[in-house]
């Protein structure tokens, strides 16, 4: 199983599409390792800049419809060259949402509020995350102080997650 | 309780309900493109099991950059070609025959009504103006198509779309697909099918039907479905006359995958189209929708007339009817990509092609091409192309670069005057 724990990068925006995530002009790479430079290049907002944001994080938190756009699987490889296995938001575009449960990767939605929260109480602090995968849980820590919040994961997500993917659980199943 | 389209199309194709929602079904297609299929074969190859589960039910194409750009699209092209040879899929469409995905495999007669088919590309939605379930999935599920023939969905909810009224005269599919994506929003869909109906459907060809169902992933949908009638069999009848008896023999068989009257929908939305005015996108997603005489005199460096959305005979032959006899503003590089080796043939013989030249555009072979900045028709930082494709996100057609997504009347409009404007063919 992939690790789930580590530091939080905030994306506060709704709608961050796949082009943003990985452009259609690194799709010529064949390897998911080769996508490692050019992840969130296209993505610009205030408050954001891929070359100083990205290193060190493991997990992104943002808004809703997360990875709407095209269907290419480049975009949760890109999350995961760069060490980042979980993605926290409001909503995901479904393919998008597919494909990083289908890499053994998570996509975990919390509702509004939460998401909220997590952006008032931690967006501008050195925040880590650590997943509780038996008790749905994440820890959050920041500033010496922790928190709770309880999430919620289907079963066949789970399965995908603890299989490690598809091809290895259609594999054995199908 | 009756059954919407999608329901009786998964119920035909159930394989396991292995949890929840989940239901694995059986695919009768699997459509391949150069992008996203070498990761996989590659996987596959890793894996020791470089096979598929049927050659015959697999179609694959090389037409995101083709001709080949560098080294690196060039062995693209060359693992699926490998690939196609080594497992005898005879389906397989190279340089010269190739064309975009979603307008060939369409073209063969590779569609029908009650299919499920997958596809390594989030356009994949627009074989269901065939009557037929058809995804965009990742290069995984993709993968585990090709190895298996299933797919793991959640079972389909369905909007219903009654698209009522008569078109009025230079407007379009494409019109009518960008109003109602500016009224669901990027993710009014996510998660599910939309079936369209209504006499505005009813009256489309299946040219702007699957224009139509093309964009219905811009509103976050699984995939947009028509009901099959005359004008499927129609288009289909070259394919399937060993197949039935007669037209009206197929129409029956093809009733099956009309809805029941009964059918139970997430929602049901009814859209007067009747006084709808050509549309266009102003901003960075394609939900924002305003009409064209709201962004008239809005300047443009390059048109583009093509891509699955608006790359058909149709699209070029509306295109072509607003430039005949005119020239291209010398503010703006025009683009033409026909999409398919037959609708090129066809746009020759009919003196399109002629039009589009004599007007200044430039013809380029069937191919994805500037749709996605991936191979040719890149525009730079800051300029801004009006354009018949699907996506407007920043830097989607070349970093920096704006899109502005359009019908192809509007296009073409856009493009002899130099800033974006209603097309001659619509009067009011």
């Amino acid at each position: 199983m992939k690790n789930f724990n580590g530091q939080v990068l905030f994306l506060d925006r709704a709608d961050i599409n796949t082009d943003e995530i990985i452009p259609a002009r690194y799709l010529t790479e064949i390897t998911k390792e080769a996508l490692k430079p050019y992840l969130l290049e296209d993505l610009k907002f205030d408050g954001f800049d891929p070359e100083k944001d990205i290193s060190g994080k493991s997990i992104i938190i943002t808004r809703s419809n997360f990875g709407c756009g095209s269907s290419r699987e480049h975009a949760p490889w890109a999350l995961e060259v760069n060490g980042i296995n979980l993605v926290i938001a409001e909503s995901y575009a479904r393919i998008f949402r597919q494909n990083m449960f289908n890499c053994g990767m998570m996509a975990v939605e919390l509702p509004a509020e939460d998401i909220d929260r997590l952006f008032a109480e931690f967006s501008d602090k050195s925040t880590n995350i650590e997943t509780d995968l038996k008790n749905n849980l994440f820890i959050i820590k920041a500033d010496g102080k922790e928190t709770e919040i309880s999430f919620t994961i289907s079963g066949f997500d789970r399965a995908l997650v603890e299989a490690g993917g598809w091809v290895d659980y259609a594999d054995k199943n199908y | 309780m009756g059954k919407t389209v999608a329901e009786k199309i998964f119920d035909a194709h159930f394989v396991d309900n292995p949890y929840g929602d989940i239901h694995v079904i059986k695919l009768d297609s699997v459509f391949c493109h150069e992008i996203t299929t070498p990761v996989a074969v590659n996987d596959l190859v890793n894996r020791g099991k470089d096979r598929v589960y049927d050659p015959a039910k697999i179609k694959a194409v090389i037409d995101h950059v083709t001709p080949a750009k560098d080294s690196k699209t060039a062995l693209q092209g060359k693992i699926i070609r490998d690939w196609a040879k080594r497992n005898d899929i005879k389906d397989f469409f190279d340089i010269g025959r190739n064309g975009v995905c979603h307008a060939i495999f369409p073209e063969k007669g590779f569609v029908r009504p009650g299919y499920t088919i997958i596809m390594g590309d989030s356009h994949t939605c627009t074989h269901g103006a065939f009557g037929a379930f058809a995804a965009g999935v990742g290069t995984t599920d993709l993968e585990v198509g090709i190895l298996k023939g299933v797919c793991a969905f959640h079972y389909p909810k369905t909007i219903k779309m009654e698209i009522t009224g008569i078109l009025p005269e230079g407007v379009s599919a494409k019109d009518v697909i960008l109003s109602i994506i500016g009224q669901l929003g990027v993710n009014g869909a996510t998660n599910k099918v939309i079936e369209f109906a209504g006499t505005v459907v009813e009256q489309m060809s299946m040219e702007a039907r699957m224009t139509l169902c093309n964009m219905a992933i811009e509103a976050g949908g699984t995939c947009g479905i028509c009901y099959p009638d005359m004008n499927t069999v129609d288009y289909l009848w070259p394919f399937i006359s060993d197949e039935y008896e007669s037209k009206e023999a197929a129409m029956t068989a093809f009733q099956e995958f009309c809805p029941d009257a009964d059918a139970a929908y997430d929602d049901v939305i009814t859209i007067d189209a009747g006084g709808l005015s050509p549309q266009v996108t102003y901003g960075y997603k394609p939900d924002t929708v305003k009409p064209v005489s709201e962004m008239d005199g809005t300047p443009v460096d390059q048109v583009y007339i093509g891509s699955c959305t608006n790359g058909r005979i149709e699209d070029l032959r509306v295109a072509a009817e607003v430039l005949k006899g005119e020239k291209i503003s010398d503010s703006v590089r025009g683009i033409v990509s026909p999409a398919t080796p037959a609708i090129f043939n066809m746009a020759l013989e009919e003196g399109i092609i002629k039009i589009f030249m004599d007007a200044g555009f430039c013809v380029t072979n069937p191919t994805c091409g500037a749709c996605l900045g991936m191979s040719n028709g890149v525009i730079a930082e800051g300029e801004v192309c009006a354009s018949t494709t699907n996506r407007n996100f920043f830097g989607r057609m070349g970093k920096g670069g704006m899109v502005h997504l359009m019908s192809p009347a509007t296009a073409a409009a856009t493009a002899i005057a130099g800033y974006i404007t209603n097309s001659k063919l619509y009067n009011a």
